[in-house]
């Protein structure tokens, strides 16, 4: 669209002032992790003197009251089966939606979508009231079924959409010979769909990762809560520890600054399935 | 066929008896209890007699609607004029910075860098995006104020969070770095979906950038504005994580918003059918984009 070698250029150093302006805070809270304090007290990006050390981060993860590194395992604890049972049940009712008939059926996705919209305040209230009855407030398999359900709506609407789009000739001829549906799904559909449901899965995990209001609410036990819990926990009393909240951020990020990294494609192909029907 | 259609819903039913228990049911006992009615099971939730004076009492609160402030252009103004104000200001911002970044990133060399780089703020716990927010905003160490400095703007140097003139602009103008990259990312996708010969065939035809830009790319991407304008408003209206860690809703409520209020209720007043309420008012400010994304992609499909 531009033409000439100079607007070209223009584009180009205007793009990349903008990329790295943008990532300045994470460059900030880094350098704040790694630094003493005293050294930055005039702003992290003075470097007359730099002796970086990692104090910072076994500070957050030893903390006396609230020791990240218990966090950062309660937060694996929470996330795998949060991501592996609503992705199983969901790929299961995403293909009873995409290949069966059934009464209701479009009401029934209209729900669904409807449910990726609801905000999480709306649901919480009874269930806290429910998981406390069924002795489950406080507990690590409360906050699953609740990330479990939670997750459903938009996993189903998502993997729909991916089987509609997958040749069934091969499911009809393994019907004509017998094979049950099960079997069909199974040994032929999720082969095939293995990376559309890798990308639930990515998202999935990250969502359950990064969660906060849903731990807040059913998790009050230090030894029990997550990552994202413990981490406004270091602010401090009186004054803001900066070292330590930057070096606990870091630490938090990288979970799921790592699955995206590394499962790039899968992660922004889902983002954009998940906001733009194509 | 009586196997195969116990073999089709054995597809169906897990799922839905899991969202039914835990998402459905929960969420028209949340609409009732706004009305004082407890269906709750095996818990007293509201012993009051059904009535809609949670709405009454919602509406009179200085903490949803506080005229005063509206008036005299002060805050607190109230967390429906706090969310607003968030759309208002957030929504063209992120939409146009997206649009505009995706288009200029098509001819940039390493374009898929800078766009993961943006796309940073989506990926990080919003936890650490509050804190990252109140970081850049403090006086000292904050490059928002350094930069400021720099721009001989010395007037506008100071903790911006703990402010409350300028609480909610820092937690709004923040959430516009952290959101940006999710238009960026969706508008480049829909970008790469407009057949390269239309654009050629324009430029051969001679027009100028801004009318392929207003005339071509604007309206072939309307279905996707239309998903990035209502899931930014949604995801404006929701919008917890990041006021809780960075201001918790002040000071002396500046940057109270609709989700902090209704966990106000919930968890320091113990007012469990108030934060019912609240959570029903933002829920039901919520429906119309959620029926207008709704019905996108319904048309989608």
């Amino acid at each position: 669209m531009m033409r000439g070698p100079i607007k070209w250029l223009i584009v180009n150093v205007i793009a990349w002032i903008v990329g790295v302006l943008w990532i300045m805070p994470f460059v900030g809270i880094f350098m704040t992790s790694i630094r003493p304090f005293k050294e930055i007290v005039h702003g992290w990006w003075v470097f007359e003197e730099f002796h970086p050390t990692f104090s910072k981060y076994f500070e957050a993860l030893f903390h006396p009251s609230y020791p990240l590194w218990r966090g950062l395992i309660n937060s694996f604890i929470i996330v795998i089966p949060s991501t592996i049972i609503p992705l199983i049940l969901a790929a299961l009712a995403a293909y009873a939606f995409a290949r069966f008939s059934f009464p209701i059926k479009n009401y029934l996705f209209l729900t669904m979508l409807f449910m990726m919209t609801v905000p999480q305040q709306m649901m919480i209230i009874p269930i806290f009231f429910m998981l406390h009855n069924m002795k489950l407030l406080n507990t690590y398999l409360g906050l699953i079924l609740v990330h479990s359900s939670w997750g459903i709506p938009w996993i189903t609407f998502f993997l729909r959409n991916y089987f509609t789009m997958l040749p069934t000739e091969l499911e009809e001829a393994a019907l004509v010979d017998g094979a049950s549906y099960r079997q069909i799904f199974w040994r032929i559909v999720f082969p095939v769909a293995l990376p559309g449901i890798v990308s639930a899965a990515v998202l999935q995990f990250a969502w359950v990762w990064n969660d906060f209001f849903f731990a807040l609410m059913l998790i009050y036990d230090p030894k029990r809560m997550v990552a994202t819990q413990i981490l406004p926990l270091l602010k401090g009393q009186y004054h803001i520890d900066w070292g330590l909240l930057s070096a606990g951020s870091v630490m938090v990020m990288t979970v799921p600054v790592m699955v995206y990294a590394l499962l790039h494609r899968y992660y922004v192909k889902g983002f954009t399935a998940w906001a733009i029907k194509k | 066929m009586g196997a195969m259609r116990l073999e089709k819903l054995s597809f169906l039913l897990p799922a839905l008896l899991l969202i039914f228990i835990m998402v459905i049911y929960p969420i028209l006992a949340t609409i009732l209890l706004s009305f004082n009615i407890d269906i709750v099971v095996g818990a007293k939730v509201s012993d009051k007699p059904p009535s809609l004076e949670n709405y009454f009492k919602a509406f009179s609160s200085k903490e949803l609607l506080n005229w005063k402030g509206v008036e005299t252009g002060t805050f607190p103004m109230g967390a429906l004029i706090h969310n607003a104000l968030w759309v208002a200001i957030h929504l063209p911002i992120t939409t146009m910075l997206g649009l505009l970044l995706a288009v200029l990133l098509q001819n940039v060399k390493g374009a898929s860098i800078i766009r993961s780089l943006i796309f940073l703020g989506m990926v990080v716990p919003m936890i650490v995006g509050g804190l990252l927010i109140a970081f850049s905003f403090d006086k000292d160490i904050g490059i928002v104020n350094f930069l400021l400095n720099t721009l001989g703007l010395k007037m506008f140097v100071k903790t911006w969070t703990t402010y409350p003139d300028t609480a909610l602009f820092a937690l709004i103008l923040g959430s516009v770095w952290l959101w940006t990259g999710f238009s960026v990312v969706t508008y480049s996708a829909g970008l790469a979906s407009i057949p390269k010969e239309i654009i050629e065939a324009a430029l051969i035809d001679g027009a100028k950038f801004r009318t392929i830009l207003f005339k071509i790319i604007i309206p072939l991407l309307k279905p996707v504005t239309v998903a990035v304008v209502a899931m930014t408003i949604i995801w404006d209206l929701k919008i917890f994580d990041i006021v809780y860690v960075a201001t918790r809703g002040g000071p002396g409520g500046a940057s109270m918003v609709l989700s902090i209020l209704m966990w106000d209720y919930f968890a320091r007043v113990t007012d469990y059918t108030m934060s019912a309420t609240i959570a029903t008012i933002l829920t039901f400010i919520i429906l119309p984009i959620a029926i207008i994304w709704v019905k996108l992609v319904m048309r989608g499909r």
